[in-house]
């Protein structure tokens, strides 16, 4: 290795090493068997996890819920994504341009669950709350993303169809839309699958589904349900990552 | 439309596919308003509507007294820190899983033998526990972590540490395994450890795109932190939950302004650091 | 009067005058060539022509108006009377072609089934029939960037037939086919324009087609007009005037001669 490798690297071990000791970590203490035997015993409370009946049916449900704050959410946030995005581009003057665009930068830099706090605070405890907050937020990012392919679609179709007649909006969904909307829908595809795993995390600050589940199971102490909730949102996961590897190689396949 | 034999077929090919496609969209979105429990009245009913306005009106202007800035400064230390040792963590964890789990890192996969079943089937155990750590979503991590090490910033490392660790385990296999992997199935024949295959064989090649990824991560960590501390796992994030809690706009505006920089300065410290590695 | 360009000129940013004290005159139902070495400002004449450049000084009047002072609806309606064919078809990529040549008809359709059209095409037959005539019909359902530089350009033409406008302007319109198609493009052109009777003027880079089919040639150079002359009065002379390279010596390898698609169009097959 160079010099300046080295050099780079001695940096970045100090740097770790001032982190650990600024953070005043105690991670010694977690390495005495005594530590690993508490957080042994804590892992094991959780088992086994709690089958019965009726409260999988809530999981179950719970598990929908999740699902359904991420498509609602992914929805709105795709039209008011374009929306906003039309005139980001630059379609209305530089004017409009600045200020969509800073309307789009502040929504996209919260990160969901501060939405999600917000938006507790603004609709009460509950699935609306996640729902809207995941819309807020990704309306900032897919609109960003549209903005951008907005300005690089080029002009001509839609300029000779107002040549010949059409009124503005019209000749925009005839000459530009064609151009963008492929890239828009595989995007909003994208963001959705991002979302059901931020939907179920979302809930841990009130805003429904899995993850209030999770929360409220275990400010109850109640160690088993935890477990199971747990266990659903690991296979949610699982379940969608497996879906959309195999949308895409059956998409990229058919092409 | 032509009909034939009596059924209604549209002359236009794509008619009945966007039929189908709509239909399948308002099957799924109108459960979804009710599931959701859609309510926009919600945000009209005057009592969220009191809350919500007095927090608002308290936004500006942004709240500089110099106790809360030191805090806030504290905190931004803190949630810095925490990613970086989170992420010093996740290495520990990820690279050897990662070393153990790489295809291109097996010698039993080299030649024809009794080990290759084996091997993959020894392989399972690594595979199944990185994507148990990086599935379960960080922020769960953390509330567990919380429960069992108690309010601060230890239990957000290790809930970097954990999740991140299976993120960073799962790509730097794909990457060991992208690679030419031949360089290093010569050496494995020859009767090299898999380690020094790896050192010698993979390592050189892999390096920037490793590094590029990790440094990604890195700034996805500063991210992650700053949300952990929401579930009590200290830092900025905690900070803000705090503030909010007592609906104090002043102080969440300023945090919020604050989180705003330390994104961008990872962002772009991020961007340099993977141009310098590439 | 269907067109009236009077002291004309346009006069670029940059300084650069593209269009120097251009004077005509067009009746409806006439067919004009307009022709003219690279540069001459073919493509901005008729530019000007279709309401898309406003000129620096002087006045154009379409159809009897002058676009510059009507604005909105009105302007929408006197544009929906003008007809483009573009040397390059502007078509989204994925467009399919029925929707790419229903669109010809917008501005004049209400917005409702303007909307409705993008969900399903609201006059396939009327798409089909024009296709036919560019002799595509059978790609009516084809995304347009699955078409060849020639089925694409009949593709383009088909929205302008469609379109049925009152004003047809040809901007180059054969200049990237092959002569074979040129000629099927230019004589269904004519055809059209005889059967309903509208104004044709088309910007030609092939002197010989000009001069075969239409019976009016104006000459461009530099932005003004050099002439403005039935063909049969359009000399070699003129032509190698027209076509000189800026320095006034003849340009290398001749105008396009006549015979070379007068051999063509007696090939049986061909209208």
């Amino acid at each position: 290795m160079r010099p300046g490798q080295w050099a780079a690297l001695g940096l970045l071990a100090a740097v770790v090493w001032a982190s650990f000791s600024y953070l005043a970590l105690d991670l010694g203490a977690l390495r005495t068997a005594e530590a690993g035997a508490s957080m042994a015993k804590y892992a094991a409370s959780f088992l086994p996890p709690d089958l019965s009946g009726g409260f999988l049916a809530r999981c179950g449900r719970a598990t929908l819920v999740t699902i359904a704050i991420s498509a609602v959410g992914t929805a709105l946030a795709a039209v008011a994504g374009l929306a906003l995005a039309i005139p980001a581009s630059g379609r209305h003057g530089p004017g409009a341009r600045a200020v969509a665009r800073l309307v789009l930068n502040l929504l996209r830099s919260i990160p969901e669950l501060v939405w999600a706090a917000l938006m507790v605070m603004a609709a009460g405890l509950g699935p609306f709350a996640g729902t809207l907050a995941l819309a807020w937020h990704t309306s900032g990012v897919v609109g960003r993303l549209c903005a951008e392919t907005l300005e690089n679609a080029p002009r001509e179709p839609m300029q000779a169809l107002q040549l010949s007649g059409c009124r503005p909006a019209v000749a925009f969904l005839y000459g530009t839309m064609p151009v963008v909307l492929p890239q828009f829908v595989a995007y909003a595809l994208y963001r959705w699958e991002i979302n059901i795993r931020m939907a179920a995390v979302l809930g841990v600050v009130g805003a429904g589904g899995l993850g209030q589940m999770l929360y409220v199971s275990l400010s109850l102490f109640q160690q088993h349900k935890a477990c199971t909730v747990i266990v659903a949102m690991l296979l949610l996961v699982i379940a969608v990552d497996a879906a959309s590897a195999w949308l895409r190689r059956a998409l990229s396949g058919a092409r | 439309m032509r009909s034939a034999g009596g059924r209604w077929i549209p002359e236009d090919p794509a008619a009945l596919p966007r039929l189908a496609l709509t239909v399948l969209m308002v099957v799924l979105l109108v459960p979804g308003f009710r599931l959701t429990e859609f309510d926009p009245g919600l945000l009209f009913d005057p009592h969220n509507r009191l809350i919500m306005g007095r927090f608002m009106g308290t936004f500006l202007p942004f709240a500089t007294a110099p106790d809360f800035l030191r805090l806030i400064l504290k905190a931004t230390l803190v949630t810095l820190a925490m990613a970086t040792t989170g992420m010093a963590i996740a290495l520990l964890i990820g690279c050897p899983l990662a070393l153990l789990v790489a295809r291109s890192l097996s010698v039993s996969r080299i030649g024809p033998g009794r080990g290759r079943l084996l091997g993959s089937v020894l392989r399972v155990p690594p595979r199944l526990l990185l994507m148990v750590f990086r599935s379960i979503p960080e922020i769960v991590w953390a509330l567990l972590f919380v429960r069992a090490v108690g309010l601060g910033p230890a239990a957000g490392v290790l809930a970097i540490g954990v999740a991140y660790g299976g993120m960073l385990g799962k790509v730097y296999a794909e990457i060991l395994e992208s690679g030419d992997a031949r360089p290093a199935a010569a050496l494995l024949a020859a009767g090299a450890g898999r380690f020094s295959a790896f050192l010698y064989g993979l390592w050189p090649v892999a390096l920037p795109e490793l590094l590029s990824y990790s440094v990604y991560r890195w700034e996805c960590a500063v991210r992650a932190s700053v949300i952990m501390g929401f579930v009590g796992a200290g830092g900025l994030g905690q900070q803000m939950d705090v503030s909010m809690r007592m609906l104090n706009g002043g102080e969440v505006s300023s945090i919020l302004l604050v989180f705003l920089m330390l994104v961008m300065l990872a962002d772009g410290l991020s961007a340099l650091l993977r141009r310098l590695a590439a | 009067m269907s067109l009236r360009l009077d002291g004309v000129s346009l006069v670029h940013a940059n300084g650069l005058r593209a269009i120097n004290d251009v004077r005509c005159e067009i009746r409806a139902g006439e067919h004009v060539a307009v022709i003219g070495p690279s540069g001459a400002g073919k493509s901005t004449l008729l530019r000007l022509m279709s309401t898309a450049l406003r000129p620096s000084t002087g006045v154009v009047q379409v159809l009897g108006t002058d676009p510059w002072h009507i604005k909105g609806r009105t302007l929408r309606q006197l544009r929906a009377r003008i007809g483009m064919v573009y040397q390059a078809p502007p078509l989204p990529a994925r467009q399919r072609v029925v929707t790419a040549v229903l669109a010809g008809r917008l501005g004049r359709w209400p917005a409702c089934r303007a909307f409705a059209s993008l969900l399903y095409p609201a006059d396939v037959a009327g798409a089909r029939a024009v296709l036919a005539r560019m002799e595509i019909a059978d790609k009516l359902f084809e995304r347009c960037d699955r078409l060849s530089g020639g089925q694409l350009q009949r593709v383009g033409v088909a929205r302008t037939l469609y379109q049925q406008p009152d004003l047809l302007l040809a901007d180059e319109p054969v200049s990237a086919v092959d002569p074979a198609l040129s000629i099927r493009i230019v004589s269904e052109l004519i055809r059209d324009a005889n059967a309903r009777g509208n104004t044709l003027v088309a910007s030609l880079h092939a002197v010989d087609l000009a001069l075969q089919w239409f019976p009016r040639i104006i000459g461009l150079r530099s932005g003004e007009v050099a002439f403005d002359l039935p063909p049969g009065e359009v000399t070699e002379a003129l032509l190698g005037d027209l076509y000189a390279s800026e320095q006034g010596a003849p340009v290398a390898g001749g105008v396009p001669s006549r015979g070379e698609f007068g051999a063509l169009r007696r090939e049986p097959g061909f209208s």
